[in-house]
């Protein structure tokens, strides 16, 4: 390779590959419907997720109204209770939570953030989201095919998921494999292109280490997703084999109804290793997202550079590691050699130091930072409660001797949804809130969002803080009706009837916010191209919303890392990546 | 972090060697591997990850055979070849291994070539690779109803575990379909080398993007990594 000094003026390298040219939509079908642009599919994958996510939202309105009211609504039955749980789950981790982090916010943001023009491979870049609505569309196909959906719990464990006993065995088992299948192949061509446009085709001047937090959670948990995702196409494979042709990988003998089955052999705890291997992973999958773009929230809504950039970097890598390495914490009841429990219960609690690292980080941005509780702002700090609030109970049933007694229950129940459900979603409004201005030129309604914001993050606590309580009374999770029982006292159904009422307010408040953002495209005020005075690419583009190709002609060159909030003696309070070392030292400061 | 100090003029990052080179490359902007193009890239982490899915395969498939109650059919016996009066094991598998490897051989001149740009002996090493590939993937088919024939199914057979037809149609399936779609790819690649698609720099019918005869370097990558799952394969299926 030839010897190319450094760029003598800036001290940066001159560009070491040629532009790609683009592909030009020529009609209203390839600009908006079969877009290569990633802004395009970053808003198709989100409004898809989003709109599956509602069915999901609807479907745990049907399990609180059963349990904070049992008996009383007659459409619920038993399966159906099965059914909605599993879906609920299914789509809230998977089609909405992954597919919202890495094809929405990871598809709009790395291009920008880095300085790209685009995914590296737009046309495998648009098949993905293609493949991953075909997934959503045979998802929920399972709703109307004959037996309905299956309820086999989102964890499809066998040998209950394709036996007979569980609702859902002819068709809604098949399709939802089928659907996983799918949504992986889907994803693999997203995530390849994420993974490639952050290692190679960043521009001038964007050291890995000057990356925006948001781009290192999701290009870390691209990677991860690339790595785990392969455990559970294996197991959806020989689940579907087992249960379409008989095979016997997850099956051992067994009498059902009186009869022997056709299986014999097969290893039930296999399917929850591999599962497993997959379903950790995806925790941080969701959580790693999250982690970034909180980092850039509070950082810029505080005006005060990131505490420990390095440290949060090495954090978000060190926890995708180490999550590897974790995945029987999810098996202490299963059966597996107790020595296991030891060696994973020790790698759960080493994930609790990184984890530590971030909030106290987070913390430290705050403190004596110039605060303004805008609403992204709000979900930020949300975040930061109820994440640490799921994370401490994480604590709790890491420990084998902690975790067995409470398995099973609703403490379970409340420490998931605390730390991987309400907490990634505050992530993921804060997140919306903060990009609407960008991907819309408008801004979204603030007081709108405001209420938004309380009622979820107060609704939320309603919802799921009193769960741990009952949980710790030993209330089981997954139970259509708990009945007359001496251990759980009148009292807690009081609870869960409270629970019930709390759950459907928080999902009307989620309500204005959909009408917020149709409301906001066409009334809201209008943004300008850096409303909240960011530093980072993003914000510095030649037109808002960015046109295709970002940039205009020249990409832009980076001078420093995402964090100059608040630099003494500049004429600002930020300083843009892109902004030239010349152009600061004349307002004044240094640079 | 404001690092605007004024750069002496030094090496740049991918010309440092050892392992100052990579943390170099690694510390240095727009490229993480330097001198390696997105296709490139892209193919390698792609790879990364299906070995993660043919690890798992195999590793379930190890699981089920190591604690299985029942007897494992013995595959020396189950994969022989009558020939000629003979009964030799493994034989049609040793055949099949023999040809993956030449196939590889044949990519790998093809890349070479593909480099000098050498149209027609390219195109000529690729459709031979095919050709390997499909009399592979014909073996193959061979075998599956050798072993239909003598009832072997994916839920059960006559020598023992059930689980020896479960893991070995789905495993070398899977394997083969990646062999099928190589060698469908490198057909398609052929074409557009012995066309001169990538002298004129000729756009791809779907992505509009001017093609290179890197393409073939990359097709190569693919060819290879399914040779090597396939020494796996022989090595614990086969083998063991």
């Amino acid at each position: 390779m030839v010897d190319i000094p450094f760029d003598q003026v800036a001290g940066i390298p001159p560009a070491e590959v040629a532009e790609v040219e683009l592909y030009h939509p020529h009609s209203w079908w390839t600009r908006y419907v079969f877009s290569q642009d990633a802004k395009v599919i970053a808003v198709q994958y989100s409004i898809t997720a989003m709109s599956i996510g509602m069915v999901a939202l609807v479907l745990s309105w049907m399990m609180r109204l059963q349990l904070g009211f049992p008996g009383t609504f007659s459409f619920i039955d038993a399966n159906q209770y099965l059914q909605f749980i599993t879906m609920h789950g299914m789509i809230m981790v998977i089609y909405l939570l992954t597919a919202l982090f890495l094809g929405g916010f990871g598809n709009y943001l790395i291009p920008l953030m880095v300085g790209a023009r685009d995914m590296v491979f737009p046309y495998v870049n648009m098949l993905s989201y293609w493949v991953y609505l075909l997934a959503v569309l045979v998802l929920a196909a399972t709703f109307f095919v004959p037996g309905g959906p299956t309820g086999a719990g989102w964890t499809l464990y066998p040998p209950q998921a394709i036996l007979s006993g569980t609702p859902g065995q002819d068709w809604g088992i098949v399709l939802m494999l089928a659907s996983l299948i799918l949504f992986i192949i889907g994803f693999t061509m997203g995530g390849l292109n994420y993974v490639v446009t952050v290692l190679q085709a960043r521009t001038r001047g964007m050291t890995l280490m000057r990356m925006p937090l948001t781009v290192w959670g999701i290009f870390t948990a691209t990677v991860m997703a690339l790595l785990a995702f392969p455990a559970l196409f294996v197991a959806s494979v020989m689940l579907l084999l087992d249960r379409l042709l008989g095979t016997s990988f997850f099956m051992p003998t067994l009498v059902e109804m009186g009869q022997l089955t056709k299986y014999g052999g097969g290893s039930p705890i296999l399917f929850q290793h591999l599962f497993w291997f997959f379903g950790h992973p995806e925790v941080y999958i969701v959580a790693l997202p999250a982690f970034g773009i909180i980092s850039d929230l509070i950082s810029t809504h505080a005006r005060k550079n990131i505490f420990g950039y390095r440290m949060m970097v090495w954090a978000i890598v060190a926890i995708g590691a180490l999550s590897f390495v974790v995945w029987a914490h999810h098996m202490y009841v299963s059966g597996m050699h107790p020595y296991f429990g030891f060696f994973f219960a020790t790698t759960t609690l080493i994930i609790a130091i990184p984890t530590a690292i971030k909030v106290y980080n987070w913390v430290l941005t705050l403190w004596r930072g110039d605060i303004h509780l805008t609403v992204p702002m709000l979900f930020a700090l949300g975040f930061i409660v109820t994440f640490v609030n799921g994370g401490l109970t994480g604590l709790f049933l890491g420990n084998v001797v902690v975790d067995v007694p409470l398995s099973d229950t609703m403490f379970v129940v409340a420490h998931f949804h605390m730390v991987m459900g309400i907490a990634p979603i505050m992530a993921v409004f804060g997140g919306i809130y903060h990009w609407y201005p960008k991907v819309t030129g408008r801004m979204l309604n603030d007081a709108l969002g405001r209420f938004h914001f309380w009622v979820t993050f107060i609704g939320a606590y309603a919802v799921f803080f009193p769960m741990h309580y009952l949980g710790l009374l030993g209330m089981p999770r997954r139970y259509h009706d708990i009945g007359e029982t001496t251990f759980v006292p009148a009292s807690a159904h009081d609870l869960n009837a409270f629970m019930s009422v709390a759950a459907l307010i928080v999902g009307f408040a989620q309500l204005v916010f959909l009408f917020n953002l149709v409301w906001s495209l066409f009334k809201g005020k209008e943004a300008g191209g850096n409303p909240w005075g960011a530093t980072s690419l993003e914000w510095q583009t030649p037109e808002t919303p960015p046109g295709h190709g970002n940039w205009g002609k020249e990409l832009p060159v980076v001078y420093r890392w995402a964090y100059d909030y608040s630099v003494p003696g500049a004429a600002r309070d930020f300083i843009p990546q892109n902004e030239p070392p010349a152009k600061v030292l004349a307002q004044g400061a240094h640079p | 972090m404001t690092e605007t100090t004024l750069a002496t003029p030094k090496a740049r990052p991918g010309t440092i060697p050892g392992l100052r080179g990579i943390a170099a490359d690694w510390a240095s902007d727009q490229r993480a591997f330097k001198n390696v193009s997105w296709g490139k890239a892209m193919m390698w982490i792609f790879l990364l990850s299906d070995t993660f899915i043919f690890s798992c395969f195999l590793l379930s498939y190890m699981t089920a055979r190591m604690s299985t109650t029942v007897p494992w059919p013995n595959p020396s016996e189950v994969f022989a070849l009558n020939i000629g009066g003979q009964h030799i094991p493994l034989i049609l598998i040793a055949i099949m291994t023999f040809i993956l490897i030449s196939s590889s051989g044949t990519m790998a001149m093809a890349v070479n070539f593909g480099y000098r740009r050498d149209r027609v002996k390219t195109a000529a090493l690729m459709l031979a690779t095919a050709a390997f590939g499909a009399t592979f993937v014909g073996m193959q088919a061979f075998e599956w109803t050798k072993l239909i024939m003598e009832g072997v199914r994916p839920w059960g057979n006559p020598w023992g575990a059930p689980q020896f037809g479960a893991c070995f149609f789905m495993i070398t399936g899977f394997h083969g379909t990646h062999v099928t779609i190589g060698v469908i790819f490198l057909i398609a690649i052929a074409r557009k080398v012995l066309r001169g698609d990538f002298d004129v720099e000729r756009r791809g019918f779907f992505t509009s993007r001017k093609g290179y005869y890197e393409i073939v370097e990359i097709m190569g990558l693919y060819w290879h990594f399914v040779d090597l799952v396939w020494v796996f394969i022989f090595a614990f299926f086969y083998l063991w």
